[in-house]
């Protein structure tokens, strides 16, 4: 069931009226909680980047005005009938297929019925009992080993509109508003087996798929706007046991953190309530983001009986092995098999190459670096983890949108090897390449940057600091030791920067330690 | 087999209908003989029958990935019992549905 | 003769001959429904400006000297249950009325190109469901043939329309036997075509996986010629056929020598009415003195059609009735405090009783613990009575039955006993499981003198052969040619009046309501009758 946007007004009452268990996460929940692990699955729906819709020809558009991309079908007028888009279908295949699952030869779609505003025909087309794929996995790296994760099943089905909740009056006279841009929309629903043992593998979970997603270009997966979505299904048990516990499945789960918080907190609660002799309740909770807390939903009965019956206005899919080897032939390099090349090939560190690779572009860039460079690939690495991913951060730069080429990181690198600009310039330099797309050459020579290669320059301005220094120097010739550094920082200042610090530092020693 | 009241109350909840209690008891009543009717499939042993969903056996009917034009949002709205600028507008929606 | 009593065939003649202009055509025929709708009661909205627009743009192609396309200026009715842009589409609903949709259905489109005339949308059962037309959410239809009768079901509306010469041709929709049974009531031609041949893009579902549009005309060259027009592939539709168009009216050849002609023995077992076994047995005759082979076979899981049907139906109805909510179009309950409240409420006060019978017997069958047992039990038996079909047909090459048990019945004979009605539909729903094509014609009178239908079923896309063997015994007989008294009555108000006023009193539904002229639209506020 695709996730809604719910008020929240009345579970954060709800909660406020009993105490919450273990807000704080305080020492005696930690404690219990160590006695117990964790039992997690995810649900992840996510938005199919194709053109028009599952089932009729609406662009699918994100933030359009209101009901300005709807036509009967999508809007569910008597009379429509659906048609399947080629592209979702393929998209879904592949997507199994990089996930490891078999991709079913036989597959059909089916009718979800239950009636909710946002649902224009009050079902939803989706598929029940033939997923395109089913029985895969993933290999997530989590404290430096790999676990992995099975893929149940992934499966299509059409997105439901936008219910807008105006939020009335405590006299209650409030209303819903309707938007069905979003009706239609393919989905893409997969889902694990509970193969997860903490919140953090959660994370390292939805951080892997959505890598793997975006390296397939089938999703732009953005969890802000929706295209991501993520239920959880947590359950909690004695270490050690092979029980299953009950589980409490998790909604409103709105970015990658509240994941991994709201798994946390109801670890911490479960947890609790176990240590106390209590059972739980199976239940759906909602994470409350603001409060930081879960509290339960009011469900009806009728909830779980979602007369499942095949679709009579679709034919059924005959996926044969023919076109699924047309959809592998257009599998990119995935994730995990390049962080391993990236190791192998590049002597990259673990941690390197899982974080260069988890986009797909980083990764073409720093390629791309390397190959310009043909130095130490660490070095690259360390520049693009560094300095690039600072910078990117820092003013919300995608990797696609940085005005450095990889060319002229590597030309960068290639300066401070040959000495012309040192390590500390670098960083100037490198600063002035990001915000202008200079070549690093020029942004040297524009600032005068040149490191200070003369010998004799660089004693005459030693010689001066020394004489400005006297009492300083005495020290150091004293044995003061430290006080060098002093003298040297006033060389760099000097200098501005110019000067190569480690040949400052033998000037310095020999004058001192003759005179 | 005998749908009772309970029954109707279930289904008619499911299906978002509302009877009164005499409805409710010919409705029952109706539904229990309808269904002890449609009942005499049981005599049929389908064990290694296959279901058909359709008369026709169609497969991969599918489309290109190709945008078309959508409805004005006007048009779209036209049939509308109650709006709010381009939205469709409903009573306030519960968060038991 | 005329202009409204020609044949589809017969007036396109004339106009192309420009022997008749469209426009007088179809003032004739709004004439006429001006004339005695008031009794049958088939329209529920009269589309009279659009139609008289549509006309003048015709004769002024015709004038530029374009040619004559296949339907050219012929008036056609439309079921209630076939959108069409700009024109209220309400199902026979009260929860649809006022729905003007915002697209033409595909057959809209088709026939038009074609160049026919939409005069207007006849009632219906609500939904398609059911076999008098007497669930209409408005008013009931009455029979040309007795004012006292209903037409049949559920496409009542198109069949007394074309019966009393109220459309040249029309458009029903077929489910379980919906076209054909009241073609056979009326005594007109009534074709379901096999499943997937005509689009059912705009076609208002009932049963998505036993819907089918076709024609009900005055004659089986006319159901020839408006399949052709309808028949071809529509990738809006999923199920639709890949197929190229054919001309229907090139096979109709009126003979059947040496043609094997299956008789279903569990098709003339009790049940039966005297004068529809008699008119039946007449007809078989009638073939078989043309030369053709009648051959005894059996379709051993018949018993099981009508079980079959009525779990299938009312599921996937269930399902495609569950837009009809308050929020989108159409009926909304008013005054209500929540989402929840407001569609129950709506659909409640929105639809008819028979529609949530069905709505509350198809969601009970999908309901949980209940699917395998039910639904798919009867996908399984839909199976085994499609391979009787495909047995059957390698020994024949099509069969005969009639149309319904019975001759019309009278208003309110049913009503009380639901399943008694869906009996009307024991010998049709075979062909809408097995998505066979199959065609009533006129074979005769039975008991009142009321019409009887000879039901011919033929193999998957086999329509050539169906209407052969129907417009070869056409061709032999005079049945088709008969006329209610309703056309002579034309000048006679008071007698006609009498009989409306018979037929309205044994409703139950109070002839003062039968008031109005055709072209008003449906009050909306009588109860299911």
């Amino acid at each position: 069931m695709p996730e809604r946007a719910k008020v929240s007004t009345a579970w954060a009452a709800e909660a406020a009226g009993r105490p919450g268990p273990a807000q704080d996460g305080g020492t005696g929940a930690v404690a219990c909680a160590s006695e117990f692990e964790p039992v997690i699955g995810l649900e992840v729906h996510v938005e199919l980047s194709t053109k028009s819709k599952l089932f009729c020809g609406c662009q699918a558009a994100f933030n359009a005005p209101p009901n300005s991309h709807t036509c009967p079908v999508c809007l569910g007028l008597p009379g429509v009938l659906p048609v399947l888009n080629r592209k979702a279908v393929e998209f879904g295949i592949k997507t199994a297929l990089a996930l490891n699952c078999e991709v079913a030869s036989f597959s059909k779609f089916d009718r979800k019925n239950y009636f909710y505003p946002d649902l224009p025909k009050n079902y939803q087309i989706s598929q029940y009992d033939l997923p395109l794929g089913t029985s895969g996995y993933v290999d997530v790296s989590v404290d430096g080993g790999m676990r992995r994760v099975r893929i149940k099943r992934v499966h299509l089905e059409e997105d439901a509109g936008k219910s807008v909740h105006e939020s009335g009056t405590i006299t209650g006279s409030s209303f819903s508003l309707e938007d069905y841009n979003r009706t239609g929309v393919p989905l893409l629903e997969i889902v694990s087996e509970p193969d997860l043992r903490s919140p953090e593998e959660a994370y390292a979970y939805l951080s892997m798929l959505r890598s793997i997603l975006r390296y397939l270009d089938v999703s732009d997966c953005k969890m802000e706007e929706g295209s991501l979505r993520c239920d959880a299904n947590i359950s909690v048990r004695p270490k050690g046991s092979s029980v299953l516990g009950t589980p409490i499945e998790l909604k409103n789960l709105n970015s990658f953190r509240a994941v991994e918080k709201a798994l946390a907190y109801e670890f911490r609660r479960q947890a609790e309530i176990l240590a106390r002799g209590e059972r739980i309740t199976r239940e759906t909770r909602h994470w409350d983001e603001s409060r930081q807390v879960t509290v339960p939903m009011r469900r009806k009965e009728e909830a779980d009986d979602y007369r499942y019956f095949p679709e009579p206005d679709l034919v059924p899919l005959e996926i044969e092995e023919a076109w699924v080897n047309e959809v592998r032939s257009t599998l990119p390099e995935l994730p995990g098999v390049r962080r391993e090349r990236f190791m192998r090939d590049y002597g990259l560190p673990a941690y390197d190459a899982a974080i260069l690779t988890e986009s797909k572009d980083l990764a073409d860039y720093f390629e791309a670096a390397v190959a310009a460079y043909g130095g130490d690939a660490k070095a690259v690495s360390n520049w693009v983890m560094g300095e690039l991913a600072r910078l990117m951060n820092a003013t919300g730069t995608d990797i696609r949108d940085v005005r450095v080429a990889p060319t002229a990181l590597a030309a960068m690198l290639k300066m401070i090897d040959d000495g012309t600009i040192s390590g500390k310039i670098a960083k100037t330099v490198f600063e002035e390449m990001f915000a202008t797309g200079k070549e690093p050459r020029q942004v040297v020579a524009e600032k005068g940057l040149v490191q200070i290669v003369d010998e004799g320059e660089l004693a005459r301005i030693v010689d001066e600091v020394i004489a400005e220094n006297r009492d300083v120097a005495d020290e150091v010739r004293a044995g003061k030791d430290r006080a060098i550094t002093f003298l040297v920082g006033q060389v760099m200042k000097k200098t501005r920067g110019r000067a190569n610090p480690r040949a400052v530092n033998r000037l310095l020693r020999e004058r001192l330690s003759s005179g | 087999m005998k749908i009772t009241i309970a029954d109707v109350d279930h289904v008619a909840m499911l299906a978002r209908l509302r009877f009164d209690e005499d409805e409710k008891a010919g409705m029952a009543e109706q539904l229990s003989r309808i269904v002890e009717y449609v009942e005499k499939l049981n005599e049929l042993d389908t064990g290694d029958v296959s279901p058909m969903a359709h008369a026709v056996p169609l497969r991969n009917v599918l489309r290109d990935d190709e945008v078309r034009p959508s409805l004005d949002p006007e048009e779209a709205l036209r049939n509308a019992p109650d709006r709010e600028g381009d939205f469709f507008r409903v009573p306030r929606i519960l968060e038991s549905e | 003769m005329r202009l409204y009593e020609l044949t589809a065939h017969e007036l396109k003649e004339k106009i192309e001959r420009r022997e008749v202009g469209v426009e007088e055509a179809v003032r004739a025929l709004l004439d006429r429904i001006a004339e005695v709708d008031e009794a049958v009661r088939a329209y529920v909205t009269v589309a009279r400006e659009q139609a008289l627009a549509k006309a003048r743009a015709a004769d002024e192609r015709l004038a530029r000297g374009e040619p004559a396309r296949p339907l050219e200026g012929v008036p056609v009715a439309l079921k209630d249950n076939m959108c069409t842009r700009g024109i209220e589409t309400t199902c026979s609903s009260r929860i649809l009325k006022g729905f003007v949709p915002p697209y033409d259905a595909t057959v809209v489109e088709l026939l038009e190109r074609a160049g026919a005339i939409i005069i207007g949308k006849t009632n219906m059962d609500e939904f398609a469901m059911g076999s008098s037309t007497e669930n209409s959410g408005f008013f009931p239809t009455r029979n040309p043939w007795d004012l006292g009768r209903v037409p049949g079901g559920s496409s009542g509306g198109s069949a007394a329309a074309v019966a009393a010469d109220e459309a040249v041709a029309a458009l029903g929709s077929d489910t379980g036997g919906s076209v054909r049974q009241p073609a056979a009531l009326c005594g007109v031609v009534g074709l379901k075509p096999t499943d997937g041949l005509v689009s059912r893009y705009g076609l208002i579902a009932f049963a998505s996986s036993l819907d089918q549009i076709g024609p009900i005309t005055k004659d089986v060259r006319d159901c020839a010629l408006m399949l052709g027009v309808i028949a071809g592939h529509d990738p809006r539709d999923s199920t639709s056929v890949p197929r190229k168009r054919c001309d229907h009216l090139k096979g109709l050849v009126p003979d059947v020598r040496g043609m094997r002609i299956g008789v279903p023995k569990e098709y003339f077992g009790e049940g039966m009415a005297p004068g529809v076994r008699a008119a039946v047995g007449a007809a078989l005759k009638t073939l078989q003195d043309m030369g053709a082979i009648l051959a005894d076979v059996s379709l051993p899981h018949s018993e099981y059609a009508l079980a079959t049907y009525y779990i299938v139906a009312p599921a996937e109805a269930s399902s495609n009735l569950a837009r009809y909510d308050g929020v989108r179009y159409g009926y909304r309950a008013p005054g209500c405090p929540d989402s929840v409240t407001m569609m129950t409420q709506t659909r409640s006060e929105g639809f008819g009783a028979e529609v949530k019978r069905r709505i509350m017997l198809g969601t009970y069958t999908l309901s949980a613990g209940y699917y395998e047992a039910y639904y798919l039990k009867a996908l399984k038996v839909r199976t085994l009575i499609t391979r009787d079909f495909d047995r059957a047909f390698e020994k024949c090459d099509c069969l005969v039955s009639p149309t319904s048990p019975t001759v019309a019945f009278r208003f309110g004979e049913k009503m009380d006993d639901p399943l008694a009605m869906y009996l009307s539909d024991i010998y049709t729903v075979t062909a809408n499981l097995a998505g066979i094509p199959a065609v009533s014609v006129p074979c005769g009178f039975g008991e009142d003198g009321m019409p009887v239908g000879l039901q011919i079923l033929g193999r998957h896309y086999d329509e050539a052969t169906v209407l052969r063997v129907a417009y070869a015994f056409e061709q032999a007989t005079d049945f088709h040619k008969a006329k209610p008294v309703l056309r002579d009555a034309r000048a006679g108000g008071a007698a006609m009046g009498g009989t409306a006023a018979r037929g309205a009193a044994a409703s139950g539904d109070g002839s003062g309501e039968a008031g109005g002229g055709p072209t008003r639209k449906p009050a909306g506020g009588e109860a299911d009758a």
